[in-house]
């Protein structure tokens, strides 16, 4: 194991109120509202993000004039236990057209109890963007990584 | 300016592919010699340009000296998405378990 491989991925979990079946659904139904709405890869504002619940679909946004960007292969679908999408979006905020190139996220729910469920997520892989790791390291840098799409939220908010 | 010095470290084609065999994985100058078509003095050479830049970094393993990419930006990289994923983590948490009613 190289020492990068340690750090070439995110783990975060919690733990929620809710039973196995409802926790899974709610994730996958109300994506549109748990995904930050103010990362968009479009050049209009977004009106809803889709997440498609079967192998071979996909994880998109549409924006106001219909138009749609699809930044995500859905690569495993078995509710309620486990998702895994690809992550197609290059460090610099541009859809990864060369899926060698693109990591992946598993969300695993497991049941605590009847009433409460552990959701288990891993974004891995990261490695896979390769040299543009890079860019976002000056992108943040210079001011056009979140910053940019906190400010463009903003003027969306206020617009 | 560091940024800078990135930018024109990566503008020559050849270190910008022993930047790519390096981001696939660790390796050790001969190795990298090996797989393309300039000497192991010019690999050097530009190994040398590449750490300069923060773009590489070394370390001894036994008797081998081993390149691998700087894993400043890949953290750089993970902390953006550590915190994407942590708002929508949070956001999740308010849908799945509304506040009650505060009367």
């Amino acid at each position: 194991m190289t020492p990068n491989a340690e750090e070439a991925a995110v783990r975060l979990q919690i733990v929620v109120a809710a039973p196995l079946e409802r926790a899974f659904r709610v994730f996958i139904e109300q994506f549109d509202r748990i995904k930050p709405r103010e990362h968009n890869l479009l050049a209009v504002p977004i009106a809803e993000t889709v997440f498609e619940p079967r192998v071979g679909g996909h994880v998109y946004d549409r924006g106001e004039d219909g138009s749609e960007c699809r930044w995500a292969r859905v690569l495993a679908y078995e509710p309620p236990h486990r998702v895994v999408i690809s992550w197609d979006i290059d460090p610099r905020w541009q859809v990864e057209t060369d899926p060698e190139r693109t990591s992946e996220v598993e969300i695993r729910f497991v049941a605590e109890s009847a009433e409460r469920t552990r959701v288990e997520l891993e974004h891995r892989k990261l490695e896979r963007h390769g040299a543009g790791w890079e860019s976002v390291r000056d992108g943040v840098a210079a001011d056009a990584g979140w910053p940019l799409y906190l400010r463009r939220f903003s003027e969306v908010v206020d617009g | 300016m560091l940024t800078e010095r990135m930018w024109v470290a990566l503008g020559d084609p050849t270190r910008r592919e022993i930047f790519e065999r390096l981001a696939d994985r660790p390796r050790a100058v001969g190795e990298l010699a090996a797989g393309l078509p300039i000497s192991r003095p010019a690999v050097s050479q530009h190994l040398k340009v590449l750490k300069d830049a923060g773009l590489v970094s070394d370390r001894r393993i036994g008797t081998r000296r081993v390149y691998q990419v700087d894993p400043a930006g890949l953290a750089a990289l993970r902390d953006q998405l550590d915190r994407f994923w942590s708002r929508a983590l949070a956001s999740y948490r308010e849908i799945i378990e509304p506040p009650p009613d505060e009367t």
